[in-house]
């Protein structure tokens, strides 16, 4: 059997609905991602022991589990608990909370990335601690973690279609459908493929650039 | 639980296991291959290694695993499962392992080169016994976060239906009807495998870094201790 080209054009209107929803739910999952990996970061940074060692523990936990199950406990346990949430929303937040794990590794060695001199330059003028963050380590910490959260951000979109296996109708799971309903599935994923790819490959250009650009080439030692 | 589901359970820990070190073993491959040819003069052999490496970190590892399975018959190519499976995991497991591969070589001393072309070492020899040697060194610990990345993807063979841990684990939900239990079950048998993986790793590391007169990386405990004092 060959190409059908009518098909694949009757299947892409469905197709790209389902694009949007992909798109829609790695935008969100990032937001997540960034702002929980945040708040891991300042949770593995604190002075107390008890809160550092658990917040690292959770952390290499959830990074070494696969997405795909934590999906399911999200799916199917939150419900319970009372907790009732959309497939999209638990989607969303599966992801966030997935990636969360990783910005927070980015974030860490952002600030770690910042010269010692620099802290003691700022405790010296007597900065207050508010400070300290806000005008001097994060302006230097985060532009260099930019391009490493962007990465991420890729990664994550290429795994939305795991999210099939909780109903959110993204691309998979409508190319799935589309196959099921029309005994046919070479064109509809062949198209969800190269949706992948004309998304991910520029993306993944943009963010080498500002690589370039944001990121200090290592100093001669 | 009864004998039966946990016969089950048993038989999908042995099925993921397979798929990861299947597909670790062919990325591996891959990732060599692709990596070498990146450094290679020829713009030829050069632009298939780039185009390897950015087709395959492209496209989502699931979605290349739903291709193989299901369109790929329509050219008249019936994959077993556990192949497609395997196949999926190490074509996208390589592209990234090849980025590993060409950091390690272009992060050798460009002295280390020229002293073996001094040495009147030929290309290959060059490659074998100064390059390589070191880089390998410099690849181990990014190729353990691989592996990982590798064992939580070999989860998304579930739903083509190759019989692994989640697909067990599934069975024994349906059975049992208790899933949070079943969940949390699988969640730590995943993260016990993620220990094991990742200290075989770190031997090895250890090894290489020793046989190179190097100090070894700190590992997950001595990491824990630096959060406190940090």
């Amino acid at each position: 059997m060959t190409w059908d080209w009518g098909y694949a054009w009757e299947t892409l209107p469905q197709l790209l609905d389902g694009l949007g929803v992909t798109v829609l739910a790695t935008l969100a999952g990032t937001a997540i991602a960034l702002v929980l990996g945040l708040i891991f970061t300042v949770l593995r940074r604190s002075s107390s022991r008890w809160i550092a060692i658990p917040t690292e523990i959770l952390v290499e936990f959830i990074r070494s589990t696969p997405l795909l199950v934590q999906l399911f406990v999200l799916f199917f346990v939150l419900p319970q608990a009372g907790i009732e949430l959309s497939a999209f929303m638990t989607g969303v937040i599966g992801l966030g909370l997935h990636y969360a794990t990783y910005t927070s590794e980015v974030y860490r060695s952002g600030i770690e990335g910042v010269p010692a001199g620099q802290w003691e330059a700022a405790k010296a003028l007597n900065l207050p601690a508010r400070r300290v963050w806000t005008s001097v380590i994060l302006p230097q910490a985060v532009p260099p973690s930019i391009p490493a959260l962007g990465n991420y951000a890729i990664a994550m979109f290429k795994e939305t279609p795991q999210l099939t296996v909780i109903t959110v109708m993204e691309l998979l799971s409508v190319a799935r459908q589309l196959g099921a309903e029309n005994y046919r599935y070479l064109e509809p994923v062949t198209i969800i493929g190269v949706l992948f790819l004309a998304l991910s490959l520029p993306t993944a250009w943009l963010v080498r650039r500002m690589e370039r650009r944001l990121v200090p080439a290592p100093r001669p030692v | 639980m009864s004998p039966q589901l946990f016969a089950y359970l048993l038989e999908g820990l042995l099925t993921t296991l397979q798929l990861t070190i299947g597909a670790a073993a062919l990325g591996l491959v891959f990732s060599f291959a692709a990596g070498i040819a990146t450094c290679s003069p020829n713009i030829v052999v050069r632009g298939a290694g780039r185009c390897y490496i950015e087709l395959f970190r492209g496209i989502s590892a699931l979605v290349l695993l739903f291709w193989f399975v299901f369109a790929l018959p329509y050219a008249g190519w019936q994959l077993d499962p556990m192949w497609a499976g395997i196949l999926a995991l190490a074509l996208n497991i390589g592209a990234y392992g090849a980025e590993v591969v060409r950091g390690g070589i272009v992060a050798v001393p460009v002295a280390q080169i020229e002293a073996a072309v001094a040495l009147n070492f030929t290309r290959a020899q060059r490659m074998r016994l100064v390059v390589l040697p070191q880089a390998i060194a410099r690849m181990l610990p990014p190729f353990g976060n691989l592996l990982i990345e590798l064992l939580k993807g070999t989860s998304v063979a579930y739903i083509v239906l190759i019989p692994d841990l989640t697909f067990a684990g599934q069975i024994v939900r349906n059975a049992t009807g208790d899933s949070a239990s079943v969940f949390t079950a699988l969640l730590i048998l995943y993260a016990v495998l993620a220990v094991i993986f990742t200290t075989i790793v770190r031997l090895i590391e250890r090894r290489v870094a020793k046989s190179l007169g190097r100090p070894p990386t700190p590992g997950f405990f001595a990491r824990i201790k630096g959060v406190k004092s940090a």
